[in-house]
Order: structure tokens, then C-alpha cells, then sequence
């Protein structure tokens, strides 16, 4: 809400200057975002008279004017405006003025015609937003006078961004009465005097959802002049709130609202048949609201309705088939109570955030409502004249919101707080808040108590500890005391068979890898693309269709990073993600933790002395068994597609893929990106991705001791020729088996096909290393074992020692 | 026979020799089987008794000279070798060596481990709840009335079934509560969203909340903690003050804002840190808390604000756009 510094300071007898007074707002929880002059300097702008107007000799658009500036001595000034008459009031910039838009005014020739200063517009001025014509001012201006002194320009408007429960201060007078309570200074109330009626005329009103508006003021005003101009105290108050001046009524209604927080409305009466009717609205009814839009109506909507249909969305925007404007005479005011829970989200909902529904859905002082029709009542006769009826006040008292008394307790406030208040301390707080208190009789073992009832625009005073925030906030929260950490301590530990998260990722930081954190919505059509889709949940409302899916994989997320920085010229990348996925299938919703691997360009850092290649499925596998390391004791395997791993997933090379087991689960997929897709994404080097479940990737088997052995190990080298179609992974496993028990370790050490092996084979050098943890093997008892190995290589999988 | 001339003799030759072979030369010389020492010694038996025990005392002497000289040299003259080798085999100490570079950890996570690290020295565990959430643990236990417009503070994705996407880490403190009684004190780290982006926002960002519930919590104890959560993390004695604000699950509520120090050590702008209160007792009672017995404080940040202020990142969007130029500046 904006407010101008001065206005406030009409109902609040402060001495704080703009700026304190915004930290003394802040302060009290009603923040200023914003402080701003109302007007930039304007010396040398004053108020002058247009004595003439003589057409331009040599421009059609131009104008030639005689002005009154005041000093005795009359000025000529061309001037395009339209709207220039004989007898005008204007706002004039003097020779030597600099505009606040930097334009310094010099004595010109205009086609010819002398032009000793400027008259100006409102966005000239910086006072407004209306180019279409000069700034027109009031006939009683005095000419001569400074416009700022004539506007009282010596103002600031203070920006205050309240929190929902604040509606009492969406009003001048409610925030200076919440200020008085701060700082302590006296509160200028002003009663408002009613309005004696002068004619007997009446409008019929009937509240057909008392729940949803209980309370409903309403009077005819007849025979109002709309051409009257709105005086200009009147029209600089509403314009440092944001608003335009219109028409009479409507600035009235505007003024009341931001000076008693009370929304209002006027409706043409020549244009309403026969009585007001405030009630739901049915679906398919439709109106036509006042900016010009079309909206179909809800069950769940009130509406202000005549005998014809809605006329009004109540408490949200009236109609354009009842609105006052220039050809209205009599008009029928409206000052209602409408309860927050009828408008809340309506207003949302059709997407009209108007001052009205902004009150009424944080709630309205419930008692405000007569007071602001006399106010409004009492303005419009003093601008435009009218005769005033009497009063209709419709009231359902048993649905108007009350507050009720909320049980206050001494020793509640100082648990609560670590305070040490006394009974006076808290009184003479609630007190200046315009709290009604009651001391409750003092029952044994418990110190002072009282019954305190809320004032009824506080509609945000509901328990004891809504009570005890209001104590803190006028103490002030930083005059209260500050405990150091204490209290009891809980022992909690990470479950040592988890690795922890941090330790994963310090792990893959040690060895290159860069942590990404990228979005958790992705394209339905990345997803798509990469296959991954059939899981995914799409957002209701995303915020664009680049962000309409819940990932359902890290890798759409990894290989949008990839692109970015490949593109941004990063020869080599080693990134990873830790993070969550979103899938929806038979068993219902999850949402899995995993982790993403991806490998792309160089294998290792450009170095004088190391061969340079691009990274390989092993590079990739290497990360991967670095990670199942960590979880000895586990049986890990790495299957390529077939029976046991299923079909390789679309977005992986299929001849590069394995899918990665932890004892008979499968844990997740990696490989080279499919090259196809590669290309699509427009990928110009080789990507190795992996995505791993992470709960499988941490957790592991606590250590266990087994005995050492005291006796030294052996090792034998075979060199084997292999059929190609035997995977080392078999060959491997047939040779653990063979070998019994003392076989510590094998070690892979060779791989060799071409010249000199025969083709379909490939030449593989393994060692073995026998440790037994009973004995020193001798010679013969590794014999043994080694032929046991070469025997059921040969039966089992047509291997052949090299010769 | 001269012996001490001959020894004189031999160690002079001996300084003179600059290798191996000439080395051995002398020792064959004087100490070999027909060597000059050796052939004086053969010699001793015929001298008569009484001479030939200082005789022979005299030339063992020598002989023990001279073997020590020659293994003395023989030493000194592979130490010397041993230098020129080592001095020949030099590297040039300045050219890369071989390895991987250091990868690193996103800005977010280096703020998110040293929040955590530094409350759960303070002894509040780590607990964690589902993104994909319900009304009812965003919302409603948290004391946000169907429509209230502190619901239209958290711009909230919905999934076509009305789920929808945490805009908060606060459901957690409902479904710790709800599972377990008081003393409470946890902190709930994770992502969250809200459908809003522009420069000071994405739809994404992380956040830390944390809940105390006990006997006896009090807003002070709330205030100290929190001044000595932003002074360990900033590593300084900052000034820090609470603004009255409103959170529907907290009561009374507060803004924290925490005085920034220049870089030349003076005071500079108040920025908002931190949003905390007191556990509102509709929300312990929606846990089943007795909201008599027990009160409770919780307080919430925003890592990436955290992150921005510690590394002084300028810009909210870097961190979600991984630009390797500018993840290598964290490690």
C-alpha cells in the first residue's frame, strides 16, 4: 500500500523524519520497501493563467499564447497542446527551470514565434502519466505561487508491504493508529459526523446469503453534479496512492477507502430496477464489470444482482451496466461487509487484483461500514452537491464476526518470550493497542491473568498467542532478551551402513567430478527423446512447456549441461548429479535418489607426457567400480543387455551398455549415449552417461575383520587364447572356481588380438595369485591347482593355454 | 727398511689416484701377495728376536694405515661419481605434472554442508520428506486456510491429481511431529519450488528448516540461537535484528536481517537472512503436540541466499545454469 508521509502524519502527532519513520514502520512489522519524493524539484515551475490564444502564423499544431506568470508582466509561449484555452490555470516552467527529464528551459523561437518558457504536461512534470494536454489546474489557483507550494509537493510516499493479517492497516487512519501505538504518540481520531437526510428516498436491499454478507449500509444520493471537479488536495492524496482522479464520486469512494479502509461502491440508480439482491450467483450467469471484461459467474461467487441479473462482483468490481459516469444524476452508495472466506481466491481466480477484494478477503473491520457511507456521504454533498436519503442499514447480527475475548496469562507471555514482564508492562502495551482488558480473579499457583478483547478491525486476534506477538512487537522484538544455545541434547547418529552423501560426493570431487544441480521439471519432449518417458508426471500449471515434466531421469538435466558448456568450448567434462526423480507407475508414486555420471571429450587432462585419447566405456566403468569399492563385501556385476539385464534401454549405444547388479538387483544403466541421439542433441563428441540408484550405491555391509595370513603369496601368469565370444567376466569366474579357495586375487594384465592370434580369438594374460592362510604353498600344491584352472578353462569354455 | 717412507710414499700415491683401477694399483702395490708391505713382512722372520716383535708391530701398523686410506678414497671417489651421476639425471621441477584436476562441489551444497554442519553440532538431526507433497502437509497442518491469501506467498506447481510440488521444507516438521513426541529438534534440508522466475527467483532453490520442540523453548532462546547460527557461518561478529512478520505456522513470527560488514570492516546494508517464530499451537495440536506443555521454535532459510551472500554470487540463475567457468570457482 502506498502512503503519503503527510497524510499519515495528519492522524499521528510524530516526529520522525521519511526515513525513520520507515524504520519505525519496519520495525513494528510493517515493512517500507520503498520511500520516494512525491514530486522531483520544481523550482522555477508556478502557476499561471493563459491570457490568450492566437493561432500559430506558420504551424497548423502550434499555438501562440499570452501567459500571466504574476510577476505584473505578461509572456508569449508557442504551445502544442490541444487542450490550451483562454483563462486556463497551468502549470508553467520558467525560463532557467530545469524539468526533472534533464530539459532546461532557454528562450526559444518556435517557426518563427518567440517563446519565453513552457507550459507543461503531468509526465513533464513527473507528477503523472496524462500526455494528451498540458497539466490543467484548478480555476482558484493563485498565479504566481510555486506549483510545489501549491501542491504541497513537500511530501514522501512510503511504500508499505503488509503481511496478510495486517488488514487493519490497508487504511491511512488504521496504520497511523497502529503507529501511535508504537511510538506512543497521540492518535488525532477525527469523528466522522453523519449526514442529516434530506429526502426520504430509499432503495430496497435483501440479503439472500446473510453467511456471506451479513452487513450491508446503503443511501441514495440524488441530483449530483459528476462535471464538478474534485478539489485538489483531493486529487494529489489519490494520486500518491497510484490512483487517477475520474469523477467526483468515484474519487470519493477511492479517498474513503484509502483513508477508513472501507471499499465502497456507487451504482447509477436510474440504471438498477427495483432492489438490491445480494446472493450467490448461478452458474452460467455472466456480467459485464467495469473494465469492460466479460466474465462467466460460479456457484461459489456473490454477486450484487436487481431484479435483472448480477450487477456487481460483490466486493471484487461492479458492473458496467449500473457504473456512474457523466450522464448519472442519482446514484445509490453501497458500503458492505463481506466475510474474507466468500472472496478469497475469486478474485485470483479471474485474475482481477482490485483494492476492494484485497480488503475484503484479509477482512474489513466488520463495524467500519456506516461510518464510511456518512464520510463519503458528507464529501460528495461538499464536491458535487445532492440530496441525501436516509440510511438503509440491513444487518444479520448473528453472522457478523465478533471478537471474542482471548485468555491472557502473565506467566504464558514470559514462557513464551523468556521475558520477565510485569502485570503493568503488558497492560499498559494492550492499552495503547485499544485493547479492551479485564484482570481475571487470580486462581492459586498462577500469576495475573486477563480476559482482552481485540478492537473489531484487529480481526487477526484470535489466541493467546496472536496476544503475546502483540506484547513482542510494541516492546520491539530486538528489546527482547537473547538466550545462547542450551537445552537438552538428543544422540543421534548416520547409520554407519550408509555412505553418507557428503562422503559420495567428496569421493567423486577427488577424482575430477564437478557437481551440477539442474532442474527438477524438463521437456516432455527431452524425455521422449531419450525413451524415459512412460513414468513421468506432467505439472498442471508449468511454467512454460520447456518445464512441463517432472524428471523422470538425471541424464535429461546432465546432457542439457553438457551441450551448454561443449558449446561454451570445455574440451573435457566430468560432471555429476546427485538428485531426486519423479516416477509414477503400477506400485504408485516415487520418488527415487540417484546419481548421474557423465564423461565427455578428453580422458585425462592435456599433459606433455601423456598420450591424449577420448574417454572410453572403461573410463566410465572405472568410476563406477571406484564407487562399488566403497562397498566391499557386496557382489557387484556389470551385465551387458541379454537375459539377466533385460534389453538395453533407447538411449544408450547398444553394443556399449551394461546395466550394473548389486547381488541379484539391478541398480542402474551406463554407457555411451547412443550416437543417434548424440547427434540429435548436437553433441559433437562421444558422452558416457551412468544413472545409479543411490540408495544402492551407499549402502553398504559393516566392515567385518577376517585374519590375515602369515605366508607369502604366489603368483603364476597364464597366457590363454580365448574365443572372442567368452566374455572376460566368465572367463574370470571359471577360473575362481577351478582355483579353490587359496586363489587370493587375478589380475588382467594383457589384452591383445590381431597379428600372430587367430581371428574370432583374442589373447588374454592372466595372473593368479594363491595365498593360503594355513601353510606356505610349495610349488607342487600351486601346480595342482593352476592345471585344475587350465582343465576346466579348456572343457568348460574352449580356452587354450598360448602356446 | 723404511716403513714409515714407504707409507708416506703409498698415501701420496693415493691422493693422486682418481679411479677404481688405479685404486686397486696401490693396494696391489703395497698390500697384494708381492706387494712391497707384504714382502717386508716376509722378510721379519729373519730378523733377530728382539727387533722383529717392534718390527712387526710397526709394519701391521702400516698395513692398517693404508687399508683404511684405501677404502677412505675408494668412498670418497664413489660419492663423487654418485654426484655427477645424480647431477646429470636433473628434471625441469617446473613443468605440469601428471594427474587429474580437482573436480568440485556446487556453491549450493559447499552453503548447504555448512549449514547443516553447524546445526547438527548444535544437535539438530537431519531429516528429509518427499518433494512431491499434499495440501494438507504444505498447507493445511501448517495452519494455511483453504485460499488464505498467505497461500498466494507460495506461487504453488500442481500435478494434474492435486498433489503438488513442496513449496516449502516445513511438511517435514509435520511428519517428524506427527511420528514422534517432543523433545523435537530437527532440520529438514531439501529442494523446493515455487512457480516464480525472474532475476531474484527461480523455481527451484534449496532450503534448511529447522525445529526446536521442548519444555520451556522460548523466543530468546530462538534469538540466540539463530545470532550464533549467522555468526558461525559468516565467520563474524555481525549485528542481527528480528522484524515482526507473519508466517501462519509460526506465532509470534519474525524476520531475521543481518547488518553486512563492507570490506573494510564498517557497517553496511541490514539483508534478510532468515524467517522464524514460535510453532503456532494449532500446528502442535495438528501433530498431536500438547501445546501446553510443550512450545517450540522453527525457523527457515534459503541456501542459495546463503550461498550468494557467503561467495558473493550476484546473480540467482548462475547456480542453475552449471557453466563449468563458474563451477570451478567452488571446488
Amino acid at each position: 500500500m502506498k502512503v503519503s508521509y503527510n497524510w499519515l502524519k495528519q492522524w499521528v502527532d510524530f516526529d520522525l523524519g521519511p526515513e525513520e519513520l520507515a524504520s519505525v514502520l519496519t520495525m513494528a512489522g510493517l515493512e517500507v520497501d520503498e520511500i520516494t519524493p512525491v514530486a522531483a524539484p520544481l523550482d522555477g515551475v508556478v502557476v499561471a493563467r493563459v491570457a490568450g490564444v492566437e493561432p500559430h502564423p506558420d504551424a497548423d499544431r502550434l499555438r501562440v499564447c499570452t501567459v500571466d506568470p504574476g510577476t505584473g508582466e505578461l509572456l508569449t509561449i508557442v504551445c502544442g497542446a490541444p487542450n490550451v484555452y483562454p483563462e486556463m490555470k497551468v502549470a508553467l516552467a520558467t525560463v532557467g527551470t530545469r524539468l526533472p527529464g534533464g530539459l532546461k528551459i532557454k528562450p526559444a523561437r518556435l517557426r518563427g514565434v518567440a517563446s519565453e518558457g513552457m507550459l507543461c504536461s503531468e509526465p513533464e512534470l513527473g507528477l503523472g502519466e496524462d500526455s494528451s494536454g498540458l497539466m490543467e489546474l484548478p480555476a482558484n489557483a493563485p498565479v504566481g505561487t510555486a506549483l510545489e507550494a501549491f501542491l504541497g509537493l513537500d511530501d514522501h510516499v512510503l511504500e508499505v508491504d503488509l503481511t496478510p493479517n495486517r488488514a487493519d492497516c490497508l487504511s491511512v487512519r488504521g496504520l497511523a493508529r497502529d503507529l501511535s501505538a508504537v511510538t506512543g504518540d497521540s492518535f488525532q481520531a477525527s469523528p466522522v459526523e453523519p449526514v442529516l437526510p434530506r429526502t426520504r428516498a430509499t432503495f430496497p436491499v435483501r440479503l439472500d446469503a446473510p453467511g456471506d454478507c451479513p452487513r450491508y449500509v446503503g443511501r441514495i444520493i440524488q441530483g449530483v453534479d459528476l462535471e464538478a471537479a474534485t478539489p485538489i488536495w483531493m486529487v494529489e492524496r489519490l494520486r500518491r496512492a497510484g490512483l487517477r482522479s475520474r469523477h467526483p464520486v468515484v474519487d470519493v469512494t477511492n479517498y474513503v477507502l484509502l483513508e477508513l479502509g472501507q471499499p465502497l461502491h456507487a451504482f447509477d440508480l436510474a440504471r438498477l430496477e427495483k432492489g438490491i439482491h445480494v446472493r450467490r450467483a448461478s452458474s452460467g450467469e455472466t456480467l459485464e464489470l467495469l473494465d469492460g471484461q466479460m466474465v462467466g459467474l460460479e456457484e461459489d461467487m456473490l454477486v450484487i444482482a436487481d431484479e435483472s441479473g448480477p450487477v456487481a462482483l460483490a466486493g471484487i468490481m461492479g458492473g458496467q451496466g449500473t457504473a456512474v459516469d457523466t450522464g448519472t444524476t442519482d446514484i445509490f452508495l453501497e458500503s458492505a461487509w463481506f466475510r474474507p472466506s466468500t472472496i478469497m481466491g475469486r478474485s485470483r481466480r479471474l485474475g482481477l487484483a482490485t483494492e476492494s477484494a484485497h480488503r475484503f478477503e484479509r477482512g474489513v473491520d466488520p463495524e467500519l461500514q456506516t461510518e464510511a457511507v456518512e464520510r463519503a456521504t458528507g464529501l460528495i454533498l461538499e464536491i458535487a452537491g445532492g440530496e441525501p436519503g436516509p440510511l438503509t442499514d440491513i444487518r444479520n447480527d448473528e453472522q457478523i464476526p465478533e471478537n471474542r475475548p482471548v485468555e491472557l496469562r502473565l506467566d504464558r507471555v514470559n514462557r513464551l518470550l523468556g521475558t520477565d514482564f510485569d502485570a503493568e508492562t503488558v497492560q499498559e502495551i494492550l492499552r495503547r493497542l485499544a485493547m479492551t482488558v479485564e484482570k481475571s480473579p487470580v486462581a492459586e499457583d498462577s500469576g495475573p491473568r486477563w480476559t482482552v478483547t481485540a478492537p473489531s478491525a484487529r480481526q487477526d486476534i484470535a489466541i493467546e498467542a496472536d496476544l503475546i506477538e502483540e506484547i513482542a512487537r510494541i516492546h520491539g522484538y530486538n528489546q527482547l532478551p537473547e538466550r545462547r544455545p542450551g537445552g537438552r541434547l538428543i544422540a543421534g547418529t548416520a547409520p554407519e551402513r550408509q555412505w553418507p552423501e557428503s562422503a559420495l560426493r567428496n569421493s567423486l570431487v577427488g577424482r575430477g567430478f564437478h557437481e551440477v544441480i539442474t532442474w527438477s521439471f524438463v521437456s516432455g519432449k527431452s524425455l521422449d527423446r531419450l525413451g524415459l518417458n512412460d513414468q513421468a508426471q506432467p505439472l498442471a500449471n508449468p511454467l512454460s512447456r520447456d518445464m512441463g515434466m517432472l524428471r523422470t531421469t538425471l541424464l535429461a538435466g546432465l546432457l542439457e549441461t553438457a551441450g551448454t558448456n561443449l558449446r561454451r568450448q570445455q574440451g573435457r567434462l566430468r560432471l555429476f548429479e546427485l538428485g531426486t526423480c519423479f516416477l509414477a507407475d503400477s506400485e504408485g508414486f516415487r520418488e527415487p535418489r540417484r546419481l548421474g555420471l557423465l564423461l565427455a571429450g578428453a580422458a585425462a587432462r592435456e599433459h606433455w607426457d601423456t598420450r591424449a585419447r577420448k574417454v572410453d566405456f572403461f573410463d566410465l566403468k572405472g568410476e563406477v567400480e571406484s564407487l562399488t569399492a566403497r562397498s566391499p563385501g557386496v557382489e557387484w556385476t556389470f551385465c551387458a543387455p541379454g537375459e539377466k539385464a533385460g534389453p538395453v534401454p533407447g538411449h544408450l549405444h547398444p553394443g556399449q551398455a551394461a546395466c550394473l547388479f548389486r547381488e541379484d538387483q539391478p541398480v542402474g544403466w551406463l554407457g555411451q549415449l547412443h550416437p543417434g541421439l548424440a547427434q540429435e542433441l548436437d553433441l559433437p563428441t562421444p558422452v558416457f552417461v551412468a544413472e545409479l540408484d543411490l540408495d544402492s550405491i551407499v549402502e553398504r555391509h559393516l566392515p567385518s575383520f577376517s585374519r590375515l595370513s602369515r605366508f607369502p603369496a604366489v603368483r603364476r601368469d597364464l597366457s590363454l587364447l580365448v574365443p572372442e565370444s567368452v566374455p572376460a567376466g566368465e572367463l574370470i569366474g571359471v577360473i575362481r572356481e577351478a582355483a579353490g579357495p587359496d586363489l587370493r586375487d587375478t589380475v588382467l594384465f594383457d589384452r591383445y588380438h590381431g597379428k600372430g592370434v587367430e581371428p574370432g580369438y583374442e589373447s588374454l594374460a592372466i595372473g593368479l595369485i594363491f595365498q593360503s592362510l594355513s601353510a606356505t604353498l610349495v610349488d607342487s600344491e600351486v601346480d595342482a591347482r593352476v592345471s585344475n584352472v587350465v582343465d576346466a578353462l579348456k572343457t568348460r569354455l574352449k580356452v587354450e593355454l598360448r602356446g | 727398511m723404511d716403513v714409515p717412507g714407504l707409507v708416506e710414499r703409498a698415501l701420496k700415491e693415493l691422493d693422486a689416484a682418481e679411479d677404481g683401477p688405479a685404486l686397486e694399483a696401490i693396494r696391489v702395490r703395497y698390500l697384494g701377495k708381492k706387494g712391497e708391505l707384504t714382502a717386508i713382512l716376509k722378510q721379519l722372520g729373519s730378523l733377530p728376536a728382539e727387533e722383529r716383535k717392534a718390527a712387526g708391530q710397526s709394519v701391521n701398523q702400516a698395513k692398517k694405515t693404508l687399508s683404511e686410506a684405501i677404502s677412505g678414497r675408494q668412498k670418497l671417489l664413489q660419492q663423487a661419481d654418485l654426484d655427477r651421476e645424480l647431477a646429470a639425471d636433473r628434471v625441469d621441477v617446473t613443468l605440469p605434472g601428471r594427474g587429474v584436476d580437482a573436480g568440485g562441489h556446487h556453491p549450493v551444497s559447499l552453503a548447504m554442508d555448512r549449514i547443516l554442519d553447524i546445526f547438527n553440532r548444535l544437535g539438530f538431526a537431519t531429516e528429509t520428506g518427499p518433494e512431491v507433497e499434499d495440501d494438507y502437509h504444505n498447507f493445511e497442518a501448517l495452519n494455511f486456510p483453504p485460499h488464505h491469501p498467505a497461500r498466494a506467498m507460495h506461487d504453488t506447481f500442481y500435478l494434474p491429481d492435486g498433489r503438488l510440488l513442496r513449496t516449502h521444507t516445513s511438511p517435514v516438521q509435520i511428519r517428524v511431529m506427527k511420528n514422534r513426541q517432543p523433545p523435537v529438534r530437527i532440520v529438514a534440508p531439501g529442494r523446493v519450488f515455487r512457480s516464480d522466475s525472474d532475476q531474484t527467483h527461480t523455481p527451484q532453490f534449496h532450503q534448511v528448516e529447522g525445529l526446536l520442540v521442548d519444555t520451556d523453548v522460548t523466543f530468546a532462546d530462538l534469538k540466540g540461537l539463530l545470532h550464533d547460527f549467522v555468526n558461525a557461518y559468516f565467520e563474524a561478529e555481525l549485528e542481527m535484528r528480528l522484524r515482526p512478520s507473519y508466517f501462519p505456522f509460526t506465532e509470534p513470527s519474525a524476520e531475521v536481517d543481518v547488518r553486512w560488514q563492507n570490506a573494510d570492516g564498517s557497517a553496511g546494508r541490514w539483508l534478510e537472512v532468515l524467517g522464524c517464530g514460535m510453532v503456532h499451537p494449532a500446528v502442535l495440536e495438528n501433530c498431536g503436540v500438547d501445546s501446553e506443555k510443550y512450545t517450540g521454535y522453527a525457523f527457515g532459510l534459503g541456501v542459495e541466499r546463503f550461498a550468494m551472500l557467503r561467495y558473493q554470487v550476484d546473480d540467482l540463475r548462475l547456480f542453475f545454469e552449471n557453466d563449468l567457468n563458474f563451477l570451478r570457482q567452488f571446488r
